[in-house]
């Protein structure tokens, strides 16, 4: 395959996987590296060195539009961003020593996981909870408009939820996604922050934790030009139309459909790992 | 813009500059991202023009060149024009741009007299500045 034929293949899959991966809320990162290394043959370790820089490209994109709002919470972003840079570190670092084989049965695995908590919706307006002394003394609780009011909230278990994002940075470091789904349940799920808060702190973190294992990316040489440049460009303009554009199919069918396919990606890349043949 | 004045009159001042600082953070972002994406268009145009018809081929991993690995080969590589070059500069922008943002928010939190936040911030970018230039290869 020619390098033209080759940049226009990856860059239309790549617009696509961002454009649903927006609508889904479950972003593109996650099938960027199965698409590269499954149907094009790409080797893992340029999948996901590619992967990584454009999760930061449509992290730093939709953040610019969701800070604005006043939603995201600054101090809880920085303060668990402590924790996911760290395990972004150790993620990258354990990714240049373990296996690709290895790499794919993990990648496979959390796949597989991301899509079945895509399925099951929490049940919303569940979060009441009293003030937290080590979250007072971090100044962590905060408020947001929401219905033309101001809702206040209190944020709980902080140690959990540190430790929970330290594992989404590995897993960030270690994959090149962006790990969003894990985020959001340690902040929503572990730390009783409102979903709204959760979700778009969560975006705002993304970029952050993926630039800090891309650093050891690129010296390590993971990082090709020729293969980033169409991924990048594509899944930007992919997010980017897919926050734009209203499409008239409910955001809920189309979810389950695109988890249907992460769930076939992940089993190809767990059998592909266990199998040795990646 | 009445929308927002009226949001934050009922918001204690820590939120105001908090806000205000969002804004700036948001701004920050975009322009990064456009500048990156431009530049990485550009080298992509330059790459495909030059390259175009020669053979894809990421099936074996070789690891890229130490000119386009560290911040200094990058540079001279788009400096020579190369495509490639280009491109990993405008990738290099584009890891930054987090940075920055952590970066500028170091000022935000001062500005705010909140040294605890200051100083988790400088945790957060220091982490950062040793995963780009501490590892090995540069």
């Amino acid at each position: 395959m020619s390098v033209l034929e080759f940049s226009l293949i990856v860059g239309v899959g790549s617009l696509v996987a961002g454009f649903l991966g927006a609508l889904t809320g479950l972003g593109g990162g996650v099938v960027i590296v199965p698409m590269l290394s499954l149907l094009l043959g790409v080797d893992i370790r340029y999948a996901i060195g590619a992967s990584l820089v454009s999760v930061i490209a449509t992290s730093s994109g939709a953040s610019a539009a969701y800070v604005r709002e006043g939603i995201s919470n600054i101090r809880i972003g920085m303060f668990l961003e402590v924790a996911t840079t760290l395990g972004a570190i150790a993620g990258a670092t354990l990714a240049t020593r373990i296996s690709t084989s290895a790499v794919s049965i993990v990648f496979g695995v959390v796949l597989i996981g991301s899509a079945s908590l895509s399925w099951k919706r929490h049940p919303r307006g569940a979060h009441d909870a009293a003030p937290d002394a080590l979250a007072s003394r971090l100044r962590l609780n905060g408020s947001f408009p929401e219905g033309g009011g101001i809702r206040k909230y209190n944020v709980r278990r902080v140690p959990l939820g540190w430790g929970l994002m330290f594992g989404a940075g590995t897993l960030s470091g270690l994959l090149g996604i962006g790990s969003g789904a894990m985020k959001v349940l340690a902040m929503d799920q572990a730390m009783k922050i409102p979903f709204k808060v959760s979700t778009t702190t969560s975006n705002f973190m993304i970029g952050v934790t993926a630039a800090a294992s891309a650093g050891i990316y690129l010296s390590r040489g993971y990082i090709d030009p020729g293969l980033s440049m169409p991924v990048t460009l594509g899944v930007l303009a992919g997010s980017l139309l897919g926050t734009r554009v209203l499409v008239q199919v409910d955001p809920k069918w189309l979810r389950r459909v695109f988890s249907v396919v992460i769930v076939v990606l992940g089993s190809e890349m767990l059998y592909k790992g266990i199998s040795g043949r990646i | 813009m009445a929308d927002e004045q009226h949001r934050e009159e009922g918001l204690t001042d820590q939120s105001w500059t908090d806000q205000r600082m969002e804004i700036l953070i948001g701004q920050l972002l975009r322009a990064g991202v456009l500048l990156s994406a431009v530049v990485v268009l550009l080298g992509g145009a330059v790459y495909l023009v030059r390259h175009g018809h020669s053979t894809a081929d990421y099936r074996v991993f070789r690891g890229e060149p130490a000119n386009l690995r560290s911040v200094g080969g990058i540079v001279r590589e788009a400096l020579a024009l190369r495509g490639r070059g280009i491109i990993q500069l405008g990738l290099l922008l584009l890891i930054a741009t987090p940075v920055a943002r952590v970066a500028f928010s170091i000022f935000g939190f001062a500005k705010e007299h909140d040294g605890m936040y200051v100083v988790i911030t400088m945790i957060v970018l220091l982490v950062l500045i040793y995963s780009l230039m501490g590892s090995p290869g540069l």
